[in-house]
């Protein structure tokens, strides 16, 4: 069975001589199912503005802005001036900036003190800018109290991240290396992500912890952390898990919705780890590539060097040079593979354990519901068989238990009712946000890729007249 | 007509087109003797390549032929070119390694076995990337034996050698007998004494200065271009892990997508899309980059060491020579034996002299074609990857436009695209 993309693969290959770039036709569509194909033409056609990128012109005129996301403020969803494209969807304005910087040692841990920077337009905030330091167990404090606050309800409360940063899939390739300023930038980020997570939630947004956390300078001390970690909660969120594992009564799911979801975020989890650990993966072997790069070109810089015929030794020696710049664009790339694509898919995962976590509170209630109504019955039994025998405080007293329970099996049912409409109205957001993100993602992620990309042409245009030099 | 890989009952056929291969140049531009190999076969382990013939010379039956060739056949060649005591002076090309085509079977196995398994798109693109390794394990084994062809017919001696025209003409099986383990070891015992070889040719007190500066360099430069050449591996290999990477990734997101039901689904669909197209590019860049740079590497690390064994030979020539006049001195002081010593002596001069001027000549137009070598390699590696990165950085403009447009709705907006 032939293969056409092997067959075309060589093709390409084959310039009929050794003419530069100009001469080859573009192959824009090498792909006969390319689903874009037309858009190619669209592009062309439309966006007059877009001709010089397109064009196969000599080296690129356009100075590449600054690497777009990967400096120390990666704000992957800092909303500038400029994306006003979101806001076009959203109707709403979400004129909020948050930063954190400033990573402070205190003790042995590098990462524990930062500045926290918030500028907003909001009303509910009583400053238009304020910076504030907060340490990271104060960051854990918040997410337990809103956890505790919310959780029972339905809500899904961002997780913290976590103590220690490991990879969550624990992929190991080559030398794990977690130098200081690795941790630091990955906690920076993480947190300043969580926060805007956080106040993301409309819910959150108004609490009254969440604004004092963001505002006020002075903040009462966290209590100890370990209960507080990200850890920890997994812990409690698990110990309602199992609460509902060990009923013994199972739920008897009336709503499909929540019978089809739950299964939707079963898998999910599955599969976003499974994704993670591959996007993990690509981040290891990106830094060997790196590695690699570097270490061909003191090799090529060697061989450069005993090379006797002086053009091609010149030619050996700025080809090394070549691919140590080459290097630092790998290194650069995997940073972008790292902060946007593998945080973003962690932080997912988390996301879905919150989310998991939330089904389970939903169960419980019905199951504090359920034994409301069982505790009502016998409540009601019990008055039954006081009828007939002659104890009227004892039935006076059974009557006033079944009012309670009355009222408790109505407050739990209502309870129910009103997680239930939560957790609808939470899932929702949800979904929509995810689309959101990972499209804001895979945005930036193909911004660097495009200025990955112009670096190498601008490397290898410049290299190329020394190869042609060689005489 | 494009190269084609595909599979017919079991076997792997390869046709490719000239000019695929430029490891070495200017190797064809002699049109009395033109030589190629336009297609191979590969039947489970055995790979047989068409080894074609044009030549106006009367000492060929007919202008033009085509006669199969195993690998075998060629380091059967290659060894009784070696064992010539008339080319000692010569460059002698280096054999072509053996085809290796473990990586390929390997992923053929796993495809037959995870068969059953699979769903019908995941089957069929396994075996669309295997059909992509096949090629490019075939593209390199066709290199190297086309090359080596090529090495032969170019050189004004070696083309007129009787053991060259009956591979290229015979148009029977050779019958050339695997070497049985007497010649095995011999080989390997040979290959034991190369290391004393870097001794002697170090050792030899050295009175010509053309010799002297080629000794000091290509003992520096094997080692160097053998390094060169091995990090250039690892590099490549990198570039091919992360395009497994992006496999990975794309199906990953597939699978996630397939159980998804919401408006998601389409958003993760075409990021597996994204990645599925920068995984064939990355593939791209990574054969691309073996093909040029470390094949490059790899073919002259071999002709670098072809050129030392020509320097180990006429080292020996040179200890030989020098032992025969100390043998002429004791004989004449003897007073016996002398003219015996003298024929000797008087030989071992010849034969140095002899491989001294065909050395002589043959390092220098091997300079000369190193240089031409890598030239055209580099360039053309260049050109490949400034094609490359332009087309992934069309490619990534696409979809970028392509996802920010869907945030503008039918505006039409072209987003971030601005600052670009």
């Amino acid at each position: 069975m032939e293969s056409p993309e092997a067959a075309r693969l060589s093709a390409e290959d084959i310039s009929p001589s050794s003419n530069g770039p100009k001469a080859e036709p573009m192959l824009l569509d090498d792909d006969p199912d390319d689903l874009f194909a037309e858009a190619t033409e669209e592009v062309s056609l439309d966006s007059p503005e877009r001709q010089p990128i397109l064009s196969d012109g000599p080296s690129p005129v356009i100075t590449p802005v600054t690497p777009v996301m990967i400096s120390s403020r990666a704000d992957v969803f800092d909303r500038s001036p400029d994306q006003d494209e979101d806001e076009e969807e959203n109707r709403d304005t979400f004129d909020i900036q948050i930063s954190v910087s400033d990573p402070e040692k205190v003790g042995k841990d590098v990462c524990d003190s930062l500045s926290l920077c918030l500028q907003t337009s909001l009303s509910i905030f009583s400053r238009d800018e304020v910076c504030v330091k907060r340490r990271f167990s104060d960051f854990l404090g918040l997410h337990s109290k809103l956890a505790s606050k919310y959780m029972h309800m339905g809500y899904i409360v961002p997780p913290a991240p976590e103590k220690s940063i490991v990879g969550m899939t624990k992929v190991k390739v080559g030398k794990e290396d977690l130098s200081s300023v690795e941790f630091v930038e990955k906690r920076r980020s993480a947190l300043e992500r969580y926060l805007l997570r956080t106040v993301k939630h409309p819910a959150l947004l108004k609490d009254p912890d969440v604004l004092q956390f963001l505002e006020s300078s002075e903040l009462p001390r966290a209590v100890s952390t370990q209960a507080l970690s990200g850890a920890g909660i997994l812990r409690m969120v698990n110990k309602a898990a199992d609460a509902v594992n060990k009923m013994t009564i199972k739920m008897n799911e009336s709503d499909a919705w929540f019978e089809e979801k739950q299964q939707q975020f079963e898998n999910l989890d599955v599969q976003l780890r499974k994704l993670h650990a591959s996007v993990e993966s690509l981040v290891c072997h990106r830094k060997e590539l790196s590695v690699n790069t570097a270490s061909f070109a003191k090799s090529a810089a060697m061989l450069g060097n005993s090379e006797d015929h002086t053009a091609l030794s010149r030619a050996l020696s700025q080809l090394a040079e070549v691919e140590e710049k080459i290097d630092q664009l790998h290194q650069d790339q995997a940073c972008a593979d790292f902060y946007l694509i593998s945080e973003l898919l962690g932080d997912y995962v988390r996301l879905i354990t919150a989310v998991k976590g939330v089904f389970d509170q939903r169960m419980k209630t019905w199951a504090k519901c359920q034994d409301a109504q069982v505790m009502l019955q016998r409540k009601r039994e019990a008055e039954a068989k006081l009828q007939h025998a002659n104890k009227p405080d004892k039935l006076q007293q059974a009557k006033d238990e079944i009012r309670e329970w009355e009222g408790k099996v109505q407050q739990g049912e209502r309870d129910f009712e009103q997680i239930s409409k939560n957790i609808r109205r939470e899932v929702g957001r949800f979904e929509k946000d995810r689309v959101k993100d990972f499209r804001v993602v895979i945005i930036k992620y193909l911004e660097s890729l495009v200025h990955t990309q112009q670096q190498m042409i601008k490397y290898w245009e410049a290299f190329l007249p020394e190869a042609k030099a060689i005489a | 007509p494009h190269p084609r890989c595909f599979q017919e009952s079991g076997s792997w056929f390869l046709t490719t087109t000239p000019l695929v291969r430029s490891v070495s140049v200017d190797l064809n531009n002699d049109a009395s003797l033109v030589i190629d190999i336009p297609d191979a076969l590969c039947e489970r382990d055995k790979v047989k390549f068409t080894v074609h013939t044009k030549t106006t010379l009367s000492s060929f039956q007919k202008p033009e032929f085509s006669v199969p060739r195993q690998h075998e056949e060629f380091i059967w060649l290659h060894d009784t070119i070696v064992e010539t005591e008339e080319y000692a002076g010569l460059i002698i090309p280096p054999a072509p390694p053996k085809p290796d085509f473990e990586g390929p079977r390997e992923k053929m196995h796993k495809l037959g076995e995870g068969e059953s398994s699979m769903t019908k798109e995941e089957y069929a693109k396994m075996k669309q990337e295997l059909e992509a390794e096949y090629l490019a394990v075939f593209k390199k084994t066709v290199q190297v034996h086309e090359v080596f062809l090529q090495r032969l017919s170019s050189h004004p001696i070696f083309r007129k050698d009787r053991n060259f025209q009956i591979f290229l003409e015979y148009d029977q099986d050779l019958s050339v007998r695997r070497k049985n383990a007497k010649e095995m070891f011999g080989g390997f015992f040979k290959n034991m004494v190369k290391s004393a070889d870097e001794v002697l040719i170090s050792g030899v007190k050295e009175v010509d200065e053309f010799f002297e500066q080629e000794k000091t360099f290509l003992l520096d430069y094997s080692s160097k271009i053998k390094d060169a050449s091995a990090k250039a591996e690892k590099m490549t290999r990198s570039h091919k892990n992360v395009a497994d990477d992006y496999n990975h990734i794309s199906g990953a997101l597939n699978s996630t997508a397939a159980d998804n039901n919401t408006a998601f689904k389409k958003h993760l669909e075409k990021y597996a899309e994204v990645f599925e197209k920068l995984r064939k590019l990355e593939d791209r860049v990574a054969s691309d980059q073996e093909l040029k740079l470390t094949e490059l590497l790899r073919y002259y690390t071999r002709d670098i060491q072809a050129a030392k064994d020509l320097l180990y030979r006429r080292a020996r020539a040179l200890a030989d020579n020098e032992n025969s006049n100390k043998a002429l001195d004791k004989a004449r002081l003897k007073g016996k034996d002398i003219a015996q010593a003298e024929e000797n002596q008087k030989q071992c001069l010849q034969k140095f002299d002899k491989l001294s001027e065909s050395g002589k000549k043959e390092l220098t137009s091997f300079k000369a074609r190193r240089v031409v070598a890598f030239r055209k390699n580099l360039i053309e590696m260049t050109e490949l990857e400034i094609k490359h990165a332009k087309v992934r950085r069309l490619k990534c403009c696409v979809y970028h436009y392509m996802f920010t447009r869907q945030c503008s709705g039918s505006h039409g907006k072209p987003g971030n695209m601005r600052e670009f």
